[in-house]
């Protein structure tokens, strides 16, 4: 083979790699492709993830019902219902999901790579978002039509805001967990199991979160979706305004907050995690 | 010449001997209670199985007091409290029987060791319920301290009627544990959503079985569903039991006597029982033909 052929096949097989940012938005993309495309391919997800919060929804319409509470908890009651899969999704497929793929094999694969983990982190959020959101859209719709409740919308503009915001910092959240978990084992599976109805209860999923003390409510507010579920019912409720916590202002203000401290949190933190599972050698471990 | 050659179900291999039954079962009940607990030191389970009940329980008495701004004196509240409380046995009991199976099959990758082992499959799998069974009445334990010493659910011990309600909670335990061989048996058969199918049970059974709220206030066409459920008389007699107070605050039930209310919940057991038993060997056999025991998932 003489140097003509030999460069002309090197130029046939060299491919074009993307550095930077493009490289970036590529892995973010890779990783997202997979969660919002296998929800395509598997619909039957959708179903039982529709239909387990609404069981609990159902049956906690039913206890406002029971103690002839004014119709607008029933919608709290609903909204909170649909912003549950938004926590689950953030739990089991945020926090946990580097130690599923550590279960799999997969982390080892992730860390060899010669991608950046926060653009991982950062797509698993981004497809775990949309897939999420279309679930909790059909449970707010399935639960306002079933239970009859009226949604006045005083602001799209600043619900839209709201719910952005309160998203970034949850996904944000979720990827500083996703580091944390990085060292885990077992254990991730209970702890994500226990994070469950405590969370439930101190963001007031099912009731305004008003109905704590301030300083109770002031603390829980350090998850994102405590104050976003406030400011979302007060947009969305004609009586929401009267059962807030602080203002949707205010609100917004805290939430901005959120979501720069998260996400600045998890980067750092998931460097920092990295070496130290690489240094530990816990990442290709399997306790089980 | 036809060669298909059709395998039938043996009975008499399906009825364990004592002494199998024994071994089976205690060893079981230990395997169970080291993976329940062993993933973490002791004081961290405790806080694990005390926090998550309590939490779900808050739920309710924030919800209860807010609109009824904290009268917990009346009825319906010691219905909900402790429905809910003892509700937790159907999460703990069923579901706990049932996840043994995609423990084993999906995560230990054991299940098919367990089925060349000498061991009667049933009895192993009720076994391993016993330390979710644990974990639970510690559970029930706590959340009715709870509410007795914190949120006036007055329980006066003199006035329990203690037989009654030993009586009920062992037949009630029987009959959880037979609904959970029974999603065990199904979950044998399928590959997708096994993680939802004991969830799913349990949350649709605290929607029909009246567990916090009275039967009446569920439309009219879905009550019959709740009426058909064993837990719904269960709940009934455990609170009868504890406060026979509530059992006339509410007209669901209250034309049956405890003794009536008994009858159906045995009755109701006994079918449930004959149930699960056809449906899990049934499932087993069909899961064995196919050879699906030793199906990994990863799903």
């Amino acid at each position: 083979m003489n140097s003509e052929q030999s460069s002309a096949t090197s130029e046939k097989w060299s491919v074009e790699k993307n550095t930077g940012l493009r490289f970036f938005l590529q892995t973010v993309i890779a990783r997202a492709y997979p969660r919002i495309i296998g929800q395509q391919r598997e619909k039957s997800w959708m179903f039982f993830d529709i239909l387990l919060p609404m069981l609990a929804v159902s049956a906690y319409v039913f206890v406002y019902r029971a103690i002839d509470a004014p119709d607008e908890y029933v919608g709290f009651v609903v909204m909170g219902g649909a912003m549950t899969a938004f926590w689950m999704n953030v739990l089991w497929s945020m926090s946990s999901q580097l130690y599923w793929e550590k279960e799999m094999g997969n982390l080892s694969l992730y860390i060899m790579a010669p991608n950046s983990m926060m653009a991982i982190l950062l797509g698993m959020a981004l497809g775990g978002l949309v897939a999420t959101t279309l679930r909790a859209l059909a449970i707010t719709i399935l639960g306002g039509w079933l239970f009859k409740i009226p949604y006045e919308v005083t602001s799209f503009g600043q619900l839209f805001l709201v719910f952005m915001l309160a998203m970034v910092a949850l996904y944000g959240m979720g990827m500083l967990f996703a580091s944390l978990f990085l060292l885990l084992s077992r254990e991730a599976w209970h702890l994500s199991n226990l994070a469950q109805e405590p969370v439930y209860l101190f963001s007031g999923f099912y009731f305004p979160i008003k109905s704590f003390n301030f300083w109770v409510a002031a603390s829980a507010s350090i998850i994102p979706l405590t104050l976003g579920l406030d400011a979302m019912r007060q947009l969305v409720f004609p009586s929401g305004a009267a059962l807030g916590f602080l203002s949707v202002p205010l609100e917004l203000g805290i939430l901005s907050g959120l979501c720069v401290i998260f996400l600045t949190s998890a980067k750092l933190l998931l460097a920092h995690m990295e070496k130290l599972a690489i240094r530990e050698g816990r990442l290709t471990e399997s306790r089980r | 010449m036809n060669t298909t050659k059709r395998t039938s179900l043996n009975i008499q291999s399906l009825i364990p001997n004592r002494a199998t039954f024994t071994r089976t079962f205690r060893v079981a009940a230990w395997l169970g209670w080291q993976i329940e607990s062993n993933w973490t030191d002791p004081f961290l389970f405790a806080i694990y199985s005390i926090v998550k009940p309590l939490s779900g329980a808050a739920i309710l008495v924030v919800m209860y007091s807010i609109i009824i701004n904290g009268a917990f004196k009346s009825p319906i509240f010691p219905y909900i409290y402790l429905g809910n409380a003892f509700y937790m046995y159907v999460g703990g009991v069923m579901t706990g029987i049932s996840w043994a199976i995609i423990d084993d099959r999906e995560h230990y990758k054991t299940l098919k060791y367990m089925y060349v082992a000498p061991i009667h499959m049933p009895t192993y799998l009720l076994g391993r319920g016993v330390a979710r069974f644990t974990v639970s009445s510690l559970s029930v334990l706590i959340t009715i301290l709870f509410g007795v010493a914190f949120l006036h659910v007055q329980i006066d011990l003199a006035a329990v009627n203690w037989g009654l309600f030993f009586v009920s909670l062992f037949i009630g335990v029987i009959m959880l544990a037979m609904m959970g061989l029974m999603l065990a048996g199904v979950t044998l058969l399928i590959a997708q959503h096994v993680w939802f199918i004991g969830d799913i049970t349990a949350g649709a059974l605290y929607l029909f079985s009246g567990a916090i709220f009275p039967l009446d206030v569920l439309p009219k066409y879905l009550r019959p569903v709740g009426y058909f459920m064993p837990i719904t008389y269960w709940l009934e007699l455990l609170r009868r039991s504890l406060v026979g107070s509530v059992a006339q605050a509410f007209p669901t039930l209250s034309r049956f006597s405890n003794t009536e209310l008994m009858g159906i919940l045995l009755g109701l057991t006994v079918v449930f029982a004959i149930f699960a038993a056809v449906i899990f060997f049934w499932c087993e056999h069909r899961a064995r033909e196919r050879g699906m025991i030793d199906m990994v998932t990863n799903y």
